[in-house]
């Protein structure tokens, strides 16, 4: 392991301190990533929670439009695609930075940010299409649900493409340092866990909303 | 006109100066006597020129035990602010029961017993809990710091700012009236339209967003910063409770979180999840808030658990009784506490099947605890027991706790709780356990660990008046409630018209005036133990013979905390240090690498108070400054690389000089 200083070690007696202190800079890499990890764990629990209600509230449509009335689902899959593309596509820039190279973590980590606005543009579009028919979420628990649900991951991905944005600079500034490389990799988690929770969105509430 | 008015809402969005509660004299005097005393302690510390003192060594440090104390102080003083709400309540039903009308108005009293329950669990309960963990779990680990120690600066800060929110309605606007966990639709902005519920939610929000966060670099600190040869199974059990307590908060403050957001857009955007009409479900609402609000009581009463057992073990010189079965136990009730939640509302009407179910689910969690408390009464059995203060508290939680288990146990039942549903009794139950079960054990904790954090000890007699007060003041206060309860009062009642149960609520006020003696010998205690610092002096950082490793290093402890890694092989490490002939290495001292302070806690956390201000009052503009510079300063705060710094090895062996000669100095007296 380690040298030990304790002059008690030599005659064999037991060792109470270690002079080395190797776990410090070992353990605050992996600590900040069980640490994003258990993070968006908690995260995980927001969006269960609404999808507890969306599964309580999903039917109550009060009279008001159901998701067969709403739902473009050629448009959903769009946006899908474009969600499931940035997230090779942010492989691809994690592969590039493990090879050392910043131009091409900086060129993949760009075309993931596209890819997340074209899916932000087209749910923006989405709910102005909703509202501007009068679909608003005042008019039924479902359609609070609806938007609610969406409107959070939707969220979500708005922040990680600000994240995205602020990393671009940061790594063209300072190249791949450890502080980014482990920045990069808590922002990987983070984007995959979102693509993760739009399959369900996808599946629960566009494809079972419709059915 | 028109114009003005317009423009003044433009600016000031709702917020009038009407909504300075000129019409309550009681208030008035209040927030004349806050700007007195507060003026003045504004004043001495300019006058001392303290605020640059306060800013460098605490509003902006990162060093965890700092945090830990910055937490119980914000605990304490909010504690004197449910306490004072507690007496009101009680002072008025002593007056009310008995034909009278009372002194307090209708809008008055609800919000009182309102904020009473808001802050003696969000502000009191919860940063006694957090500080205490703060405090103690990375020594007893022996940790230099937390893993994240400026997240740590920010979760305090977020929790401060959630507090000050909800003091600022006292003055400004109103607090909530629709008791501690705000059930729809009374919620709702139809039945609560101004700024009451808002305050609520936004105060919740900012802080719960301190308390996720402090849960995850509490967690990750366990996980990953023991020391080496602490296993899992060898840690101290308030380590282990800090872990399962942890885990809890992050595992349903989220949830709260959620539900609370979902109520803040039924009452700002007009959606419908809670709502009576258009699909909306209440009842949800009750569902999702338990499914946070029972795990709750465990995140607060377990490391109240690990006090005790801790304190135990001190106090008796004997290792802790059954340690396997202790962590299996809090293990345990950590699951089990996810389990129980629909007992809260056994009324709703789920049906005879679901209600059996959590009945039993929540009888069943009386097992693990029963098998704990057993535990600390075997580690008592021949040992040489020591009555210090926190033993005191100790005993004095076994003797309470299990009356409040009982009735707990007792309303558990199906059947009973139709009858016991929404009573006194249940109001008696809950203090039971809250006031005997979590007050009793920081107490104790506070107590016990006082020395350390200051270097002195505590005065044992005002600490042995303030148990006394406390003990006899809780019983003469509650079992009066709990005789009430089974006679049919209702809770959160201000006006009665059956005057027989009067002596009974005359009763219960007394006990609250011993309660309050008790709080104010607790205070005095300390305030003693300053004046009297050399006679109490810690010189030795082991005043109790401890047995876990926070006892191993000075007290106060260095900024550090220990000067090299210590290796670990036994439960109670320091006891089998101290039993092994450990020598304190004296030199080969090495730079030690630290977290910088930094003053971006302070800047978001008080940018989040602004922001939840504006959105409370409707100021938009503000609102969407504050965010926007929220935004701004967080990205800011990531450009900023250089977060650490090394204490050079010279000021390390300084450091350990001073505390040689300190113990040399104790063993020549």
């Amino acid at each position: 392991m380690t040298k030990h200083i304790s002059p008690s070690d030599i005659q064999g007696a037991p060792v109470f301190f270690v002079t080395e202190d190797e776990g410090d800079h070992g353990h605050h890499e992996t600590g900040t990533m069980l640490g994003f990890w258990v993070y968006l764990m908690s995260d995980c629990l927001i969006f269960a929670s609404l999808f507890a209600v969306h599964a309580v509230l999903g039917r109550s449509y009060a009279g008001g439009p159901a998701p067969v009335d709403l739902f473009d689902l050629n448009q959903v899959l769009v946006s899908t695609a474009a969600l499931l593309i940035s997230s090779i596509t942010y492989g691809f820039a994690v592969i590039a930075m493990q090879q050392g190279n910043k131009a091409g973590t900086l060129r993949w980590l760009a075309v993931t940010g596209v890819f997340g606005l074209a899916f932000l543009g087209l749910t923006i579009f989405e709910f102005y299409h909703l509202i501007h028919i009068g679909a608003t979420p005042q008019v039924s628990a479902f359609l609070s649900s609806f938007f609610t649900l969406v409107g959070t991951h939707a969220l979500h991905v708005a922040f990680g493409v600000i994240w995205l944005g602020v990393l671009l600079v940061q790594i063209s500034q300072r190249g791949i340092g450890e502080a980014n490389a482990r920045r990069v990799m808590c922002l990987s988690m983070f984007w995959h866990f979102l693509d993760l929770v739009w399959v369900v969105v996808f599946s629960f509430v566009y494809l079972i909303g419709v059915l | 006109m028109n114009f003005d008015s317009d423009l003044q809402q433009l600016v000031f969005g709702r917020l009038t100066l009407e909504a300075i509660p000129l019409h309550e004299p009681i208030i008035i005097w209040t927030f004349a006597a806050v700007a007195v005393l507060g003026g003045a302690v504004l004043a001495a510390i300019t006058r001392y020129r303290l605020w640059g003192y306060l800013w460098n060594e605490w509003f902006t440090s990162v060093d965890h035990k700092k945090i830990g104390i910055m937490y119980i102080i914000l605990a304490l003083v909010m504690f004197l602010r449910g306490l004072a709400d507690a007496i009101m309540l009680r002072l008025h039903q002593a007056m009310a029961s008995g034909g009278g009308e009372g002194y307090l108005n209708a809008h008055h009293y609800d919000q009182i017993f309102t904020a009473h329950g808001v802050i003696m669990i969000f502000f009191v309960a919860m940063p006694l809990v957090t500080g205490l963990m703060n405090y103690v779990m990375p020594l007893q680990i022996g940790a230099r710091d937390v893993a994240f120690p400026f997240l740590n600066n920010f979760s305090f800060w977020m929790t401060t700012s959630g507090a000050v929110l909800v003091m600022a309605s006292l003055f400004v606007g109103e607090f909530a009236q629709t008791g501690w966990l705000a059930y729809p639709p009374l919620s709702g902005i139809e039945a609560s339209p101004w700024v009451g519920v808002d305050y609520y939610l936004w105060s919740l929000q900012i802080a719960g967003v301190g308390t996720t966060l402090s849960g995850i670099n509490l967690i990750v600190t366990i996980v990953k910063m023991r020391c080496p040869g602490m296993k899992y199974m060898r840690m101290p059990v308030f380590t282990w409770t800090t872990l399962c307590t942890n885990i809890l908060i992050v595992a349903t403050f989220p949830i709260l979180t959620a539900v609370l957001a979902l109520l803040t857009l039924d009452r700002y955007v007009g959606t419908h999840f809670f709502t009576n009409d258009m699909g909306g479900s209440p009842m949800m609402y009750v569902n999702l808030i338990w499914i946070w609000g029972h795990p709750e009581v465990y995140i607060l009463v377990l490391p109240a658990f690990g006090v005790y057992s801790e304190v135990v073990a001190t106090y008796c010189g004997k290792r802790l009784f059954g340690y396997t079965s202790m962590v299996y136990a809090t293990a345990a009730i950590m699951i089990l506490s996810y389990l129980v939640w629909l007992h809260h509302f056994f009324t709703m009407g789920s049906g005879a099947s679901v209600n059996t179910f959590f009945g039993i689910t929540t009888m069943i969690i009386s097992i693990p605890t029963g098998a704990k408390i057993f535990n600390w009464l075997f580690t008592m059995y021949k040992g040489r027991i020591r009555f210090e203060v926190p033993m005191m508290w100790t005993v004095g939680f076994m003797l309470t706790f299990v009356v409040g288990g009982m009735t707990g146990v007792l309303l558990a039942v199906p059947p009973a709780d139709f009858v016991l549903h929404n009573s006194l009794f249940l109001v008696a139950h809950f203090h039971n356990t809250i006031i005997g079960g979590v007050v009793f054990g920081m107490f104790a904790g506070i107590v016990y660990w006082f020395p350390k954090a200051f270097g002195f000890r505590a005065d044992p007699f005002w600490g042995k008046v303030s148990f006394w007060c406390w003990l006899v003041g809780f019983w003469v206060a509650f079992m009066p409630v709990y005789i009430l309860g089974l006679m049919g009062v209702t809770r959160r009642i201000s006006q009665f018209e059956d005057t027989s149960l009067h002596i009974l609520f005359v009763a219960a006020a007394v006990g609250v005036s011993l309660i309050f003696i008790g709080t104010l010998a607790f205070v005095a205690q300390f305030a003693v133990g300053f004046l009297r610092r050399k006679a109490y002096a810690d010189t030795t950082g082991d005043p109790w013979n401890g047995r876990t490793l926070e006892w191993a290093v000075s007290s106060p402890p260095p900024a550090y905390n220990f000067a090299f890694t210590l290796v670990v092989h036994g439960i109670d490490a320091w006891w089998d240090m101290k039993s092994r002939g450990y020598t304190r290495p004296l030199a080969g001292f090495r730079p030690v690498h630290m977290p910088k302070n930094t003053g971006m806690g302070v800047v978001l956390a008080g940018l989040s108070l602004v922001l939840g201000f504006a959105l409370i009052w409707h100021i938009w503009w503000l609102a969407a400054v504050s965010l926007a510079t929220l935004i701004a300063a967080a990205i800011a705060h990531t450009f900023n690389y250089s977060r650490d710094y090394y204490i050079p090895a010279s000021e390390v062996a300084a450091t350990e000089e001073t505390r040689t000669r300190l113990l040399a100095g104790k063993v020549a007296s």
